[in-house]
């Protein structure tokens, strides 16, 4: 029966057009042409391709040259353990803790979710006001424990933790719902039959808990090292074109500065690819690391 | 009786270090608010007080309405993300019935190719799509409208295989007996994907259009490609503006991060359920 209704084809590709359409327009085709632009030789946004670059693997071999691109994927590696441990680490305890309590959990949930809300953009501009050197939160509160030298939170030796903290702070909320998500869909017979046998709340949580959340904490992590790749709105906000000194490039920001403010077309794409390839590898990892597996 | 004493002990330290987290996430957002309504100079000497008496100024709210236009901002992102959730859910919906419906030959290769496109990051293709646009003639115009286009069109793409993700899933679980009902009905596909499915998919709409409406209305990336001058801002993008330009202008800034996220906040408080649903419904499924 369902068949008969669908029989006739011809409605499918009315159906199918739009979002195909714009998915090869604005996806495939742009995907293929940044590969073939990383071999050309072009010096400005929408201008016209000189030709392929002499030799044509040049922007390749420069990737290994460039020193602020070894920053770049430095920093971009560890933004990555930042996440696991900042974003997926505390959300995970603070999942464990609001799983043992009986009132407030929505309240957590709701709190702890909303900096995702709110533009990373607008949370540049506060962490910008937060840790202001004269003289923003960070250092008026320093100053009302008796500190006496202000810190300058975005100077080279500080500058890294600056900027990742906001971004690790901004996400733990998302996981934090997703694990929360997770462990509601353990049963509680589970929990019973254990204290029944004995077991302590630490036991509970190593034996029961830990291995049946597996899987979520698996998607967590994978999100969490892709998600590290992406992060651009923030560190440009609070670290501009990677100062002080270029300390501060991550991979997004340093492609976004090659095209706008440097103009190397053709450089900036062959990063884009590196973004790509990184995505690939580390979520391969990941997965083969934390392989899912069935209970 | 012992034991007991120290079980409400620690739930105290659970509640403790809860509480803690959650002062991180609202005390910066109250210190904005709080510092928006002082001048400059009260910002960097005095930011923890309540802002009261003389302390209390509205100067940096008129700047922000007066010199930075941030209301013509408002209206491009809402119309911007506000189109993007319109006709990603249209299209995906119409291209999740298809995929999960009919049976044809690619169907498994165009499943493929959605699950694809959520491989490639805007990094690697905006450059691309920016010289296409370019030649199209419909960005570096001075068209407000244009612009707004060339914005919308490569948002609504980004945006399209995560919700054909959600979207085959949850349609996947409807019954097909209604289906079966319209058609002896004399309904066609058309009416029957109108009529029966929108109706039935309604809360899987609803969780795509609030996801594609925050990442189009949060989203820096793409904005600031596309718009380039003032008249064009969206919010991310004079944001971006005055980052650069009005980094010291200290009271400006709180007021306009002010402006911007306690409207935000507000819809929150009242759509957190779908909100956060939507934000983390693909994530969940894998």
């Amino acid at each position: 029966m369902g068949a008969n209704i669908y029989k006739n084809k011809k409605p499918l590709w009315i159906f199918l057009f739009p979002a195909f359409l714009f998915m090869a327009v604005y996806l495939y085709y742009p995907f293929l042409m940044n590969i073939y632009n990383s071999f050309q030789s072009i010096t400005g946004l929408a201008h016209a391709s000189k030709g392929l670059n002499s030799p044509w693997y040049s922007n390749y071999v420069k990737l290994f040259q460039d020193k602020a691109m070894r920053t770049a994927i430095v920093n971009t590696l560890i933004m990555m353990v930042v996440t696991i441990v900042g974003q997926v680490g505390v959300a995970i305890i603070l999942a464990l803790l609001v799983d043992n309590i009986k009132r407030g959990a929505k309240f957590f949930r709701t709190v702890y979710f909303f900096p995702i809300v709110i533009s990373a953009t607008a949370l540049g501009l506060l962490f910008n006001l937060i840790f202001l050197y004269n003289k923003g939160m960070v250092n008026q509160f320093a100053e009302l424990f008796g500190a006496t030298k202000l810190i300058d939170w975005k100077d080279k030796s500080y500058a890294l933790f600056t900027m990742m903290l906001p971004v690790m702070w901004q996400y733990v909320g998302f996981y934090f719902v997703i694990l929360i998500t997770g462990l509601n869909n353990i049963s509680e017979e589970l929990y019973e039959a254990s204290s029944i046998d004995g077991a302590s709340k630490f036991q509970r949580v190593r034996y029961i808990t830990l291995p049946l959340l597996h899987n979520v904490i698996c998607t967590c992590l994978v999100l969490a090292v892709t998600g590290a790749l992406k992060v651009f709105d923030l560190p440009w906000i609070m670290f501009r074109s990677g100062m002080p000194n270029g300390a501060t490039w991550l991979t997004g920001t340093y492609m976004y500065h090659q095209t706008m403010i440097t103009g190397d077309i053709d450089y900036a794409s062959t990063i884009a690819i590196v973004i790509v390839i990184l995505g690939v590898i580390v979520s391969k990892i990941v997965n083969t690391i934390f392989k899912e597996k069935d209970y | 009786m012992k034991k007991k004493k120290h079980i409400s002990l620690s739930t105290g330290v659970i509640y403790v270090i809860l509480s803690a987290w959650a002062l991180t996430t609202i005390y910066p957002i109250f210190w904005i608010i709080l510092n928006s309504f002082k001048n400059r100079n009260e910002i960097v000497s005095n930011s923890f007080a309540i802002p009261t008496g003389d302390l209390f100024t509205l100067s940096n709210y008129k700047q922000a309405f007066e010199r930075i236009g941030i209301l013509g901002a408002y209206r491009n992102s809402i119309v911007i993300s506000g189109i993007v959730a319109v006709a990603v859910v249209l299209f995906a919906g119409m291209a999740s019935f298809a995929l999960v419906r009919y049976h044809f030959k690619l169907k498994n290769v165009m499943m493929t190719a959605v699950l694809a496109g959520m491989m490639f990051p805007v990094f690697a293709t905006i450059i691309p799509v920016f010289a296409m646009e370019a030649s199209w003639g419909i960005v570096n115009t001075s068209s407000l409208w244009l612009s707004l286009v060339s914005v919308i069109l490569p948002l609504i793409a980004g945006n399209l295989s995560f919700a054909i993700v959600i979207l085959t899933g949850y349609m996947k679980g409807l019954p097909i007996e209604l289906e079966e009902a319209a058609f002896m009905e004399g309904c066609g596909p058309f009416r029957i994907f109108f009529q029966v499915i929108v109706p039935l998919t309604k809360p899987s709409f609803a969780t795509v259009m609030i996801f594609s409406f925050l990442w189009s209305y949060n989203d820096l990336f793409t904005q600031s490609f596309f718009l380039r001058t003032p008249k064009q801002y969206s919010i991310t993008a004079l944001l971006n503006m005055i980052t650069a330009q009005q980094g010291t202008n200290y009271g400006l800034m709180a007021a306009t991060v002010t402006l911007i996220v306690v409207p935000v906040i507000i819809v929150y408080i009242f759509l957190q359920k779908y909100i956060i649903k939507g934000m983390t419904a693909g994530a969940v499924k894998g």
